[in-house]
């Protein structure tokens, strides 16, 4: 099982996620210049965060051009797990492989805090190691990342929301909703549950001394490598 | 008093660079071929709506705004009113 952790310019997460694959969960991956990026070499993929491209024009809005968006879709077809983190969720909602969009922030200034998500949906491949309801907590980085979809692209994937903001007790309430999201949307998956994107940073969550609340961020690594094992 | 619609861009002089438009143009436009389009310029757009009696006085109320708060850096960007 090989897995992939793709780098834009401007990527600058790409060996924190690399570490906890290689180094807490001893598994094979690389990083992979996107441009070289090809689909049947790897048996997933992990967008990490950052600024692509300088989060010109858009955040992601640039990256979603790359030709590894292609191979992500051949990546797809097979049902392969990828994820989003952050960028990387910017970059799969502007490339269509998520829906919504990812807006400014309401409060208009660049959020660094540790926050409480409940998962909504663990029949992905990223959170089947949670339990429907359960409340964890990672940290999130970014300036645009208020989730925002119109009522009837809602009503589409109300099936499709992975992760809320919430408070500590798991109650989704608007003052523990960082970034003005949509109904406190923090991650989503695609309709086969094998892409998510999400804003929040597993991967800063992934180990004891960084985390209060280990394992949250690594139990979507480890779910991702169950979801591999049953799919092979 | 009637409303009008005030538009209002900001752009860097030409002499600052524009690393957006920049990247923009050499990653995204001339990538996908489109080898006709030699300078993608990016700024900032402003819709005011404006009460006022006539067009001339709309006018004046944005640009005693966009003076008086220093909406715009008169160093770096230029600007291009237009008024419906």
């Amino acid at each position: 099982m090989k897995v992939a952790v793709l780098k834009f310019p401007g990527t600058n997460c790409d060996e924190d996620v690399l570490h906890v694959l290689r180094n807490v969960l001893k598994v094979d991956a690389n990083i992979v210049w996107h441009e070289h990026f090809k689909a049947d070499s790897f048996d997933a993929a992990i967008l990490p965060g950052g600024f692509s491209y300088g989060d010109y024009l858009r955040a992601g809005a640039i990256a979603a051009h790359s030709p590894s968006v292609k191979q992500l879709e051949l990546m797809d077809d097979d049902c392969k797990p990828i994820l989003g983190i952050c960028n990387g969720f910017q970059i799969l909602v502007e490339a269509g492989l998520l829906p919504g969009a990812l807006l400014l922030n309401s409060t208009l200034t660049f959020i660094c805090k540790w926050v409480h998500l409940r998962v909504e949906k663990t029949d992905t491949a990223f959170t089947n190691l949670f339990k429907t309801g359960q409340v964890v907590k990672m940290p999130i980085a970014h300036k645009e990342g208020r989730f925002f979809a119109d009522e009837r692209t809602l009503k589409r994937i109300s099936e499709r929301i992975v992760l809320r903001y919430c408070d500590e007790n798991g109650r989704v309430t608007e003052e523990y909703n960082p970034n003005g999201s949509t109904e406190n949307i923090a991650g989503i998956c695609d309709k086969d549950g094998n892409i998510v994107g999400l804003m929040p940073h597993p991967e800063r969550a992934s180990e004891k001394i960084l985390s209060g609340n280990f394992p949250d961020g690594l139990l979507m690594f480890k779910s991702m490598l169950k979801w591999m094992r049953e799919n092979e | 008093m009637k409303k009008f619609r005030v538009e209002v861009i900001l752009k860097c002089k030409r002499a600052a660079r524009d690393p957006e438009g920049e990247t923009i143009r050499e990653n995204l436009l001339l990538v996908h071929g489109f080898k006709n389009v030699e300078s993608i310029r990016t700024g900032k757009y402003l819709e005011f709506i404006v009460k006022a009696n006539d067009v001339e006085e709309a006018m004046k109320e944005v640009y005693r705004a966009l003076n008086e708060l220093r909406i715009f850096n008169p160093v770096i960007h230029e600007l291009k009113v237009s008024v419906e």
